[in-house]
């Protein structure tokens, strides 16, 4: 993937999702304003920025857990705002989280058939007698869930309670709940954060296997340059809720203002 | 795959009912054990044990709102009451001079107090999709002391205070449960009943919190954005874990009349909601086994606190001495309710996982 063929803050062709001038403010605190960015089919598109840039909160405007006072966003043509977060859930897409929130009781396989949730249509008293259809749908959906876990290599922690297991363990259990999910688009909050090299390094082909054989579209928070310039198409750059620079990892890595945000204003020389 | 029992060859098997041969085995000597167990005790003790498995079934029920979707109820005995009343009403005599409609057949009037409960479940559930913990135990207390209001005060459907009315008839196939019949005694019939419906609704239950709705309800306990964000709708679960709970609670409180004969409309009181909290808790929360467990424990407490005056001559046997068994009996759910929460969270279940490990290993300890 050259600079030229990516290379540009424009529009793909096939925007997955559309994200026009989005406001969200708490009171007299404004956590995001004027963004604007689409992320195309199979795209890994990145957004970084200093602590308190915006950067999760355009997170839960998406996911549908704040709702922001101004703007649109268009996922798959659907107008999203003002939808509940399990609605946008099912219209297919998946997150993680910063702080790890899997379901912590559970064990591995009921978080990733969890993930699963709007794949099955049975309800409450066929759940009863656990016959016909939802016996039939349990038993399609754990093949699925078996296929990701084979595909995340976690064949070993199946049967544990996640909150037992080791943080990096714990991350990619999440990142398998996203997927059991068959997203469209996936966002991923830091998904390396608080990692040693051996579980980034992991990490990071994890995320690579997830765009070359199910080429699902990403967008990933991550603070961790080395990884983002690495995996990243294209990558917005935030500082204080607005967006200062949207390009290729080697285009923003050139940018006076993106050098101002994260090194302050006296550096004037910077070896990218 | 013979010989090799444990060897999972398919998810059928390994996302079965009674999955492993220690839990068939342990299930079925247990049948076996309360099958025969009727020929071997005196009518009062299965009384008794009748009461523990009515009471296991309404455990069950709170341990589906509280246990599984995390949602505190205090409500429960209000919904017993509804339940116990709906029954009574149901298959009280017509012209008696309490509300009556002659209804005696059991499958019929069981089903119309869990759905009516369950109706009320329904109505108070929109509360819990706005409040939750503490804010929500509140409310549902409220629904307590309302509850209690309005049966002491509706006489021509409970009797009145101190007056009561009879319980709902049990008559199944044209045979009267309650009366002696040619081949049983009525406690052995009501014994017998109450296990075979302890059952049913056991496994009920247990195939409800292994499904996707069970699933589903853990997510809303242990994590509500995580499950709203993975496509979970919360106001559902929580209304349909309320509504579930509810119709739980109105069987059990149906039966519980059934096998008391007699309730004063006082008794669904806060202190039956605590019993119902105290049998999840020292059971264990979030298992099926551990409600059946706690609610067995807690209702052959007070047979074992009734004895203590003839060993401990300070604890008064009759209502009237300093300390008396009765006081004795409440204090021990509040200390069991806490040395439990503190040495063993998982309850009377843990305590069975614990034993069951160390014999799995033995008589190697690692």
């Amino acid at each position: 993937m050259s600079a030229g063929v990516r290379g540009s803050a424009e529009a793909p062709s096939t925007a997955v999702l559309e994200v026009t001038d989005v406001r969200l403010a708490f009171d007299g605190v404004v956590a995001v304003d004027g963004v604007s960015f689409e992320v195309g089919e199979g795209e890994l598109f990145a957004v970084i920025g200093p602590n308190g840039a915006g950067k999760t909160s355009i997170f839960n405007v998406l996911s549908g857990v704040y709702r922001p006072q101004q703007g649109t966003v268009r996922f798959r043509g659907q107008d999203l705002i003002g939808m509940r977060p399990h609605r946008i859930a099912a219209r297919g897409m998946a997150r993680t989280f910063q702080n790890i929130e899997l379901f912590s009781h559970l064990t591995v396989v009921d978080n990733l058939m969890l993930g699963r949730h709007n794949h099955m249509r049975y309800g409450a008293l066929s759940a009863f007698f656990w016959l016909g259809r939802a016996r039939t749908e349990e038993l399609e959906n754990r093949a699925a869930v078996e296929q990701v876990i084979d595909f995340l290599e976690l064949e070993q922690w199946r049967r544990y309670p996640v909150g037992l297991l080791p943080y990096g363990v714990q991350k990619r259990v999440e990142l398998g709940r996203a997927l059991a999910m068959e997203p469209k688009l996936l966002l991923l909050d830091e998904p390396v954060a608080g990692m040693n090299v051996e579980e980034t390094e992991d990490m990071a082909r994890f995320i690579l296997d997830v765009r070359e054989e199910l080429n699902i579209a990403m967008i990933m928070v991550e603070h961790d340059m080395g990884l983002v310039m690495d995996l990243a198409d294209r990558v917005m750059v935030m500082d204080f809720g607005r967006p200062i620079r949207t390009g290729t990892p080697a285009e923003v890595q050139q940018d006076p203002d993106v050098i101002r945000a994260y090194l302050g204003e006296q550096h004037k020389s910077v070896t990218p | 795959m013979k010989g090799r029992p444990e060897l999972y060859t398919s998810y059928g098997q390994d996302m079965g009912f009674l999955n492993t041969r220690p839990k068939r085995a342990w299930s079925g000597g247990l049948v076996v054990l309360a099958l025969v167990l009727p020929f071997m005790i005196t009518d009062d003790l299965l009384q008794l044990l009748a009461t523990g498995f009515v009471a296991a079934i309404g455990a069950i029920g709170l341990n589906i709102v509280t246990g599984y979707a995390g949602q505190v109820s205090l409500g429960h005995a209000f919904f017993l009451a509804i339940g116990a009343y709906t029954a009574a009403a149901l298959s009280g005599p017509e012209d008696g001079r309490v509300i009556g409609f002659g209804i005696t057949s059991l499958p019929v009037w069981l089903l119309a107090s869990g759905l009516v409960a369950a109706l009320f479940g329904v109505l108070v559930a929109p509360v819990a999709v706005r409040l939750r913990g503490l804010y929500l135990a509140i409310v549902t207390l409220g629904l307590v002391f309302l509850g209690e209001h309005v049966f002491r005060e509706w006489t021509s459907l409970t009797g009145g205070p101190g007056v009561g009315r009879p319980a709902a008839v049990p008559e199944l196939f044209g045979v009267r449960l309650d009366q002696d019949s040619a081949l049983f005694t009525a406690a052995q019939q009501l014994y017998l009943l109450m296990f075979v419906l302890l059952v049913i609704f056991g496994v009920l239950a247990r195939n409800l919190v292994r499904s996707r709705v069970g699933r589903a309800f853990a997510a809303v306990r242990d994590r509500d954005l995580a499950a709203s964000v993975i496509g979970v709708d919360l106001t559902r679960y929580k209304v349909l874990a309320f509504a579930v709970s509810s119709f739980y609670a109105g069987v059990a409180g149906a039966l519980l009349f059934v096998v008391n004969g007699f309730f004063d409309p006082g008794s669904f009181s806060l202190l039956l909601s605590v019993q119902y909290i105290a049998m999840v808790l020292i059971g264990g929360a979030g298992t099926i086994s551990g409600a059946i467990m706690g609610a067995l424990f807690i209702t052959l407490l007070p047979r074992i606190t009734r004895e203590l005056p003839t060993v401990l001559p300070f604890i008064s046997g009759d209502a009237t001495g300093a300390f008396t068994v009765f006081q004795l009996e409440a204090v021990l759910y509040g200390v069991l309710i806490i040395v439990f929460l503190i040495v063993e969270p998982r309850g009377l279940f843990g305590i069975w996982v614990r034993v069951r490990n160390y014999w799995r290993t033995w008589p190697f300890s690692y």
